[in-house]
């Protein structure tokens, strides 16, 4: 499909805060202009005007190599003025406040504003305070949810569908906003999602997400179409989650005799960075089945997707941002067991 | 009444008539009246007329409900340390717009209250700028730090009405025996946050499904069940008089049933927000939800209402912890934990009064003389003789929480821009009328 066919409009929201609040519809409006992307970024001239005269913030206040570059390489081919802020070396690291930098952020009068947190929420808190649009580039073990969409687009293009689909999401699923979003995205899309980990890795009631909850290797992964694997983040673990490395690598690591009870045509998928030996063996991650690489690729056509459509509900004009002492009332909120004795 | 809360009493008799007289403590809820000379009740009940009062000057309360003084046995301000956030003063501002009387603070400042200088510090600030009566709770452990008991007995001789450390749980289980088999000796009141510290570590709301979808560490309802049921042994094993500051879950309502029904000398309070509130009102990560213990499902609250009507529960406390912008305004996770509540406490259980929940002469029992008894104070009563602490309540008087309002220094009230039914008419603290509202 070309560009130009696009609709106009894609999403109802000005952020892209998660994937819980998107339509199936969204979704894949989104991967089909993300599949335009791919075949323009293919091309020798890969430089676009979508985005020209529009100014895209980078604020990334934990360290994310491979996802800034990927928002920073989106921006710029779709002609933005792209900016990176980094935590270190800033007033963030002097006791500024998010809320003190939201502030001077909107002073620049950015369009654009791609945040990653290490706090949950943190994207959504600025999203209130600022005129801009706001992406969810990882919001602490909330949701990533341009991670899942590009994803999403991998299966897609290698399965022609991702409706009927069997997908195991394996590992850290307790501290990983990657499993939280490909959860809500792979069961939107129709896809049967189960997730294998240790219970110890494993959040609160995961089972009423509807997933299937396996705790051995060997059992989850028979049948599977697609085998996703997550990173240990053995950074956020100051308990003990897992005994060892080296027993965590004997029973959760994907090796080949492991993969080997998922489907032949199985495809492996890490959202890197790896640690070989530990989630993953060498020679599964450079293996035939591994599309890892391809992630990457598909990473940044999303991501222009994602700054595409939500430069489109901008409208030449910028949102007005909330009063500092009116937070969103939420729909959570209106669930209140306290509405009851209102009057 | 103990020395440490004494205020000075108003001259001149002057009664209350023609009011909903509702006090526990005298087996009151019925119309009536209350006579009122020099700081103290001289009459209450049938028998205080307008005709059998003379020329004594009276107020007509036709509409109105009459209740002993709340009595709030867990209030943190800031002072010493943070008067930022909330004084003595500001604190008592607040409680006397929410019908409180009486404010027990936590030893949770800057110095922590482990000394008998510091005891005597507090009242006499109190004594100098509060209206309302203030008492506090001293540290069980210096520094709070849970590894060294503080001196139970001179804190007491200096006017401290229970020991605690406040937000902070003893974990050290022998510490915890210790300061229960001395504190014995002095029939002091030990008053513990259950919480079990390393499996709450991190956490931040009520570990479910409602922390799973929006990413957020948990705290599991066994961190305080685990400690509650330790403290139990430890109580059952020394005879102390224990009271937990605070409980959440189901769970816990029976562990205290069941220790209450084996002759342990244990009590246990509430805060008004987990009998109002659970964790979906936390929404889109709204910070002003975060507290400690945290709020959980609605079963939960449930059954914490149900403990309260039952009487399993003693004690309904405001928990009120003043939060600035710095500390509050912050991703939910990094936020501070609390909320201020004094205000709004008895409004917001009004609703559970209206909705037949819980009837009101429990309700006044546990703002009022369940505490007073608890922490043996001589108030919380209108018997003739007691001290003359009321608050009159207009119960079907809405009125629209607005934050700034509030005369709390600190503005984070889980409750902006609700719209409550009952409020606070007016406030008496030794016959002193300390807060009176207008109507209409």
């Amino acid at each position: 499909m070309a560009i130009s066919d696009q609709p106009n409009r894609i999403l109802s929201h000005s952020h892209l805060l998660g994937i819980d609040g998107l339509s199936a519809q969204e979704v894949t409006q989104l991967l089909d202009l993300a599949e335009s992307y791919v075949e323009l970024n293919r091309q020798g001239e890969k430089k676009q005007a979508v985005l020209r005269g529009r100014t895209q913030i980078n604020l990334f206040f934990e360290p994310s190599t491979r996802t800034q570059s990927s928002f920073e390489l989106a921006g710029k081919r779709l002609g933005a003025d792209v900016m990176n802020m980094s935590v270190k070396g800033s007033s963030v690291s002097k006791g500024e406040t998010l809320l003190d930098t939201a502030v001077t952020l909107n002073a620049m009068h950015p369009d654009l504003l791609v945040v990653r947190h290490s706090a949950a929420g943190a994207a959504e808190l600025l999203a209130q305070k600022v005129g801009c649009a706001v992406i969810n580039a990882g919001d602490g073990s909330h949701e990533h949810p341009t991670q899942a969409l590009l994803d999403a687009l991998t299966i897609r293009r290698r399965k022609r569908r991702i409706e009927g689909l069997t997908i195991a999401i394996c590992g850290d699923i307790l501290h990983s906003r990657v499993a939280r979003s490909n959860i809500l995205l792979l069961q939107l899309l129709g896809a049967r999602v189960r997730v294998i980990a240790p219970r110890s890795l494993l959040p609160y009631a995961v089972d009423r997400y509807g997933v299937e909850v396996f705790s051995r290797m060997e059992e989850g992964l028979a049948g599977c179409d697609i085998v996703m694997m997550l990173r240990l983040q053995l950074e956020r673990m100051n308990g003990a989650f897992v005994p060892s490395v080296r027993e965590y690598y004997r029973y959760f690591g994907l090796d080949q005799v492991k993969l080997a009870r998922a489907k032949p045509d199985a495809l492996v998928m890490h959202p890197g960075p790896m640690n070989r030996g530990v989630e993953i063996d060498s020679a599964v991650a450079d293996g035939v089945q591994s599309v890892i690489s391809e992630q990457v690729e598909m990473g940044v056509a999303v991501r222009m997707a994602v700054l595409d459509a939500l430069a489109r509900n901008l409208n030449g004009g910028r949102r007005s941002p909330q009063g500092i002492a009116q937070p969103q009332r939420s729909s959570a909120e209106s669930r209140s067991t306290f509405g009851r004795i209102e009057l | 009444m103990s020395a440490p809360i004494d205020m000075p009493p108003a001259q001149g008799p002057y009664a209350y008539v023609n009011a909903g007289i509702v006090d526990p403590s005298i087996g009151l809820n019925e119309p009536g009246g209350v006579l009122i000379q020099d700081g103290q009740v001289i009459a209450c009940g049938r028998e205080v007329m307008p005709e059998a009062l003379g020329d004594v000057p009276h107020i007509d309360c036709r509409g109105f409900l009459l209740v002993p003084g709340l009595v709030d046995m867990r209030v943190f301000t800031g002072e010493p340390g943070a008067e930022h956030r909330e004084t003595l003063a500001s604190a008592s501002e607040a409680a006397a717009a929410g019908g409180v009387t009486t404010i027990i603070v936590m030893p949770n400042t800057d110095p922590v209250i482990d000394d008998v200088a510091l005891v005597d510090f507090i009242l006499r600030r109190a004594r100098d700028t509060a209206i309302v009566r203030v008492a506090p709770m001293a540290a069980l452990t210096k520094k709070t730090a849970g590894e060294q008991m503080t001196e139970i007995g001179l804190l007491q001789e200096a006017g401290a009405v229970a020991v605690t450390d406040g937000n902070r749980s003893v974990t050290n289980a022998r510490v915890l025996r210790r300061a229960l088999s001395y504190a014995r000796d002095f029939d002091m009141l030990v008053v513990q946050h259950v919480e079990e510290r390393e499996l709450a570590a991190g956490g931040v709301m009520n570990e479910g499904e409602v922390a799973t979808r929006l990413g957020l560490p948990g705290i599991p309802t066994a961190a305080e069940v685990i400690m509650l049921e330790r403290d139990l042994r430890l109580v059952e094993l020394t005879g102390a008089r224990y009271h937990a500051a605070q409980i959440s879950c189901a769970a816990s309502v029976e562990l205290i049933a069941r220790a209450k029904a084996r002759g342990l000398p244990v009590t246990a309070g509430v805060s008004v927000n987990h009998l109002v509130l659970n964790e979906n009102d936390i929404g889109a990560y709204r910070s002003f939800f975060k507290l400690a213990p945290p709020l959980r499902t609605e079963a939960d609250r449930q059954a914490v209402v149900a403990g309260v009507a039952d009487g399993t529960i003693d004690v309904i406390v405001s928990s009120h912890d003043p939060q600035e912008p710095d500390t509050k305004r912050l991703p939910f996770a990094e936020a501070e934990f609390g909320a201020i509540g004094l205000e709004t406490m008895l409004s917001a259980l009004m609703g559970l009064v209206h909705n037949r929940t819980i009837p009101i002469s429990r309700l006044i029992d546990a703002l009022s003389c369940a505490p007073a008894r608890i922490l043996g104070l001589g108030i919380g009563s209108l018997r003739p003789g007691a001290p003359a602490d009321l608050a009159v309540i207009a119960p079907h008087h809405s009125w629209r929480v607005e934050a700034q309002a509030l005369k709390s220094k600190s503005k984070n009230t889980p409750f902006e821009h609700r719209v409550l039914e009952g409020c606070v008419a007016q406030t008496v603290v030794a016959g002193h009328l300390v807060y009176s509202r207008s109507l209409r």
